[in-house]
């Protein structure tokens, strides 16, 4: 559960450090899980797009970010004259990633090799349960845990899913692309609790949604963290 | 191009996209209001991923389907207070059931 959705957050007591981490714990583990049953769905799909195991393997390992994943093996199915398109289409959905880690910089504190390690470990799922967190140091343990769940579960279901392939089925059967919609919800929601964040969260949404048909995938959304400028204003309860 | 030289290349400009976020100087990101912004970032990146994921089809088009109901039934059940795994839970099954209906 999230620490501002529980009936029991609004006492600061209970959120002492080792509820507080369970909870964060528990987060990672079903955000973990939740990715990784898409990995099969990844594998199964690179092999169908005619990467081998290694390759599909390869991606899964280096490159570490679904939405890119899913982009490069869906256009260079269409045969190695659409390497270009697929290494742009890639890397556009690999743009949020960087705006991710100018705030997760801040919050994680990492040097050298762990700075190497926070910045591969940078995707939606890490990032939406670190900023989720009420303190500092429920966030860094959130940040870490769910990238290296989803790395090892990612990358074990890809493996697997190279080998069943596509008889596992459809993941959206089971609604597990709803079920990340709702996880993202619910890491987005203790965000929420004042009026610039629900505008800038609006605003966001909003942009995205209005410039997807016009713009190639990963492009709306990075337009739309522009939303985040609104917070450049001195909040309302500052000023005197 | 070969597939090898294409998906490492893909790969290394994926990883470079996340550790420039990483490398950019401290110093720069230090004022009271780069701070609002940049902790404001995830909020509206998120906002946009979810908004996408759930209420655009390949190609970009606004639709309202099984995973809108999904979301509308995951913002109920937080707004209800639900833990955070009742909350997933029960999108997916919204998802997973209105499809086996036949619909979205």
């Amino acid at each position: 559960m999230t620490a501002s959705a529980g009936s029991d957050a609004a006492d600061p007591a209970v959120q002492a450090d080792p509820t507080a981490r369970r909870a964060v714990v528990r987060q990672a583990l079903s955000v973990g899980v939740a990715t990784g049953a898409y990995g099969l769905s990844f594998g199964a799909l690179a092999v169908a797009a005619g990467l081998d195991t290694w390759q599909a393997m390869a991606l899964s390992l280096l490159m570490f970010t679904g939405g890119s994943q899913f982009a490069f093996v869906g256009i260079i199915a269409n045969g190695l004259h659409a390497a270009p398109a697929a290494i742009a289409a890639s890397s556009m959905l690999g743009i949020r990633n960087g705006l991710y880690a100018l705030e997760l910089t801040h919050l994680l504190g990492a040097r050298g090799p762990r700075r190497v390690a926070a910045a591969h470990l940078t995707i939606d799922e890490s990032t939406a349960v670190a900023v989720a967190q009420d303190d500092a140091r429920t966030s860094r343990l959130g940040f870490w845990v769910t990238g290296l769940t989803v790395f090892v579960l990612w990358n074990l279901t890809t493996l697997v899913g190279t080998v069943v392939g596509t008889h596992i089925g459809d993941p959206r059967t089971y609604g597990l692309d709803a079920a990340a919609c709702a996880a993202f919800t619910a890491l987005l929601w203790p965000r929420l609790r004042d009026r610039d964040a629900v505008a800038i969260a609006v605003l966001g949404a909003v942009v995205a949604i209005v410039l997807s048909p016009t713009m190639p995938p990963g492009i709306p959304v990075v337009v739309a963290a522009a939303a985040s400028l609104l917070a450049w204003r001195t909040p309302r309860r500052e000023t005197p | 191009m070969s597939l090898w030289t294409a998906l490492l290349l893909a790969a290394g400009i994926a990883f470079a996209l996340k550790l420039a976020g990483h490398l950019v100087p401290t110093h720069l990101l230090d004022g009271p209001r780069v701070r609002r912004v940049t902790a404001a970032l995830p909020v509206a990146l998120l906002a946009a991923l979810v908004a996408t994921q759930a209420f655009t089809v390949t190609g970009g088009a606004f639709v309202l389907d099984a995973r809108a109901a999904a979301v509308g039934v995951a913002v109920v059940a937080l707004a209800l207070r639900a833990p955070f795994i009742v909350v997933v839970v029960l999108g997916a099954a919204t998802a997973a059931l209105l499809r086996a209906m036949g619909w979205g």
